[in-house]
């Protein structure tokens, strides 16, 4: 196991270090000391590793993550993961804004809340939020799945596309074109598998039947004048 | 008299306020209940390079010889902070155009072109292609709101990163690419539904302010490595304090883009109606980067109608490192072409007035996603034009460089301009020909106000 004391070594040299890794390293396993919130830590890996961070950190923790398990036993700053393409990433505490933003593969589990706009324009990640969202969640959200397991704020999945919105607490309001839609089978099946990758279970109130699932009326995919009051 | 008599009659009269286009467009909008989207910048008559001159070589200057004496044209981008700055030979990019609103041929085209002459292209909003990065030696990779296609490995495999907050046709406004142009590989990369109108984001979706794309740049920098020059892009609205406001943010390259930039489709009252010439972006641009010591260290792109080696020239002498063109560079492919004529007739417009960019039926296949259309263009062919091309505004940029008694095109300064306007002299800070005076010049020695 290599350590990392961020307050002897620079995010720079920790990062640098972290990219020079290969799919074949033998140092599988790092342990990041005193991060202080940080900005831009332990981004753009791209190697199967699992980071520990032991401490909140800044922005843009793990952004474009490709491969690697990072951990974050604190709360994340805003755009935790951002663009991740695949891998894992898990807060242990709370995420600021646009935790997940971008994102286009992977697994982003927040266990504690999030903050405005969690996964806005996603593409294709998986969130999974044990607290609850805040407003303009989902916002463009494009492709992937999102699951809240408390409320989500206001103005929910606002111009969304493809992905989809579980959410088993309340929603405040839905944004623009984005409305709640029947829990198919096929929907229950990807809901678990999510879950199960996030090592988490729905719950013993409902599993998921207990959540909602909300997604794209699908109205504004074209410009139409009678529409011009939606947007 | 009579009344009835020819002579008597009034003669139509046309309306200054109320003029054929401006009736035209009241009866299109009545008729339709949508706006008018269009490509190409602004169309109106601007004040522009055009009422600049240069003094040349005089008693106290001394010109150079065309033929024998050098003028350097290359130019170092990104020596600010990245390990890996590029060097272009000319000091004329190609603006960022997206696969998507350009067809592949064109894009091709564009690298090929580029490249022979040793300037850069840059990818637009929705990703870098194969074809675009192997036909681009030098290759800018553009971050935009959207974030269509972004991923660390063209990150990495880009020269440079332009971070775009705005462009000239449209401070403030997002992309559009509409449905007739998302075709199935359109949509995969940009992960959306295939035909459906899609619409950018105008705002990044993880950052707001300068103090956060500061934060921005740290990490586009860890992630590669410091090695990757980073461009921050303005649509030119308030250039001096946007310029500053990214040098304080650490770009390395500030590029800035006036109102007669063009887009692949935005409404026509944004385009005309938002944003600066780029002639009255410039200079407070310039004054930014001279207040902050960052003149030349970290370097100024304006685009926005460059059409040839004098605009280039007088940009270069208000204090821009190096020009970017687009439309101009869609012309010299094909973009307009005389040739075309029967085919825009058929579309209602006329060679040299087509701007339908937007609807995919572009008959010289450049703004198109159409393969029938597309596969006209002959990418090698067209590479060559834009190559010459390039290569004429290089020369002309350096004629008038030696006639003002410059070794390299960056010593063109303020002083070898005289304005014809009293516009151009106020916005270019130059005095109008014949006189000592700069409309609206504050000497801040003798300004105690």
């Amino acid at each position: 196991m290599r350590s990392v004391d961020l307050e002897e070594s620079s995010v720079r040299e920790l990062n640098g270090e972290l990219h020079r890794l290969t799919p074949e390293t033998n140092e599988t396993r790092w342990v990041i000391e005193h991060p202080q919130g940080k900005h831009a830590i332990a981004c753009g890996l791209d190697a199967p590793v699992t980071v520990e961070v032991k401490g909140h950190v800044g922005y843009y923790c793990a952004g474009m993550n490709k491969h690697a398990t990072i951990v974050i036993h604190g709360n994340a700053g805003v755009g935790v993961a951002e663009n991740m393409v695949s891998g894992e990433v898990r807060v242990k505490g709370d995420a600021s804004q646009a935790a997940g933003a971008t994102g286009v593969g992977g697994l982003l589990v927040i266990e504690g809340n999030a903050s405005a706009r969690c996964g806005i324009s996603m593409k294709g990640i998986d969130i999974v939020v044990k607290g609850s969202i805040g407003p303009m969640s989902a916002f463009m959200a494009q492709a992937g799945t999102l699951v809240v397991f408390g409320d989500a704020g206001e103005a929910l999945g606002d111009s969304i596309y493809e992905a989809r919105l579980f959410v088993r607490g309340s929603v405040a309001s839905l944004g623009a074109d984005c409305i709640e839609k029947p829990l198919s089978d096929e929907d229950k099946v990807i809901l678990r598998r999510v879950l199960e990758r996030a090592g988490l279970s729905a719950g013993s109130d409902g599993g998921p039947d207990g959540f909602r699932l909300y997604g794209s009326a699908r109205k504004l995919y074209h410009f139409h004048i009678d529409n011009v009051d939606a947007y | 008299m009579n009344a009835q008599s020819p002579k008597a009659a009034t003669p139509p009269r046309f309306s200054a306020t109320f003029d054929p286009q401006a009736i035209a467009e009241i009866q299109r909008a009545a008729a339709t209940g949508i706006y008018d989207i269009r490509g190409g910048g602004a169309k109106r008559k601007l004040p522009h390079f055009d009422d600049l001159l240069f003094l040349g070589a005089s008693i106290s200057r001394y010109p150079l010889e065309g033929y024998r004496e050098r003028c350097g044209t290359n130019v170092v981008l990104g020596g600010r902070f990245a390990s890996k700055p590029i060097e272009l030979k000319i000091p004329i990019t190609i603006a960022g155009m997206s696969f998507g609103a350009l067809s592949a041929p064109a894009k091709e085209a564009l690298g090929r072109g580029a490249s022979a002459v040793g300037t850069s292209t840059t990818t637009g909003d929705g990703g870098m292609t194969d074809e675009e990065r192997g036909h681009s030696s030098i290759l800018v990779y553009q971050y935009l709101p959207s974030r269509y296609g972004m991923n660390p490995d063209d990150l990495r495999r880009a020269d440079a990163i332009e971070i775009v907050i705005g462009q000239g046709a449209k401070p403030g406004g997002g992309g559009m690419l509409l449905g007739q142009k998302i075709s199935p590989r359109i949509a995969r990369m940009r992960t959306l539904p295939e035909g459906i109108d899609q619409r950018s984001a105008c705002r990044h979706p993880d950052w707001t302010g300068p103090d956060d794309l500061e934060i921005k740049i740290e990490e586009l920098r860890e992630i590669t490595d410091w090695e990757k020059p980073i461009y921050v892009k303005v649509g030119a609205s308030r250039p001096y304090y946007d310029t500053a406001l990214a040098v304080k943010s650490g770009a390395d390259v500030v590029v800035l883009d006036g109102m007669q930039g063009g887009t692949a489709a935005t409404q026509d009252v944004f385009i005309e109606h938002v944003g600066l010439p780029i002639l009255a972006a410039i200079r407070p641009a310039a004054q930014a980067l001279q207040d902050l010591g960052m003149h030349r260290k970290v370097q100024l792109i304006v685009s926005g109608g460059i059409r040839n080696g004098a605009d280039v020239a007088k940009a270069l002498a208000l204090g821009a490192d190096a020009v970017s063109i687009g439309t101009a560079a869609l012309i010299a492919i094909g973009d307009n072409d005389p040739s075309l004529e029967d085919e825009y007739r058929k579309l209602g417009s006329t060679a040299g007035a087509y701007d339908d960019w937007q609807d995919g039926r572009d008959p010289a296949g450049i703004t198109t996603q159409d393969p029938e259309l597309a596969a006209r263009l002959d990418p090698v062919k067209a590479g060559r034009r834009l190559a010459n091309y390039l290569s004429v505004l290089t020369l002309e940029t350096q004629t008038i460089a030696r006639a003002c008694g410059k070794s390299h095109v960056h010593n063109l300064e303020p002083e070898d301009l005289v304005a014809l306007t009293l516009e151009a002299a106020a916005m270019a800070r130059v005095p109008l020909a014949g006189t000592s005076w700069i409309p609206g010049h504050h000497d801040p020695k003798t300004d105690l106000t």
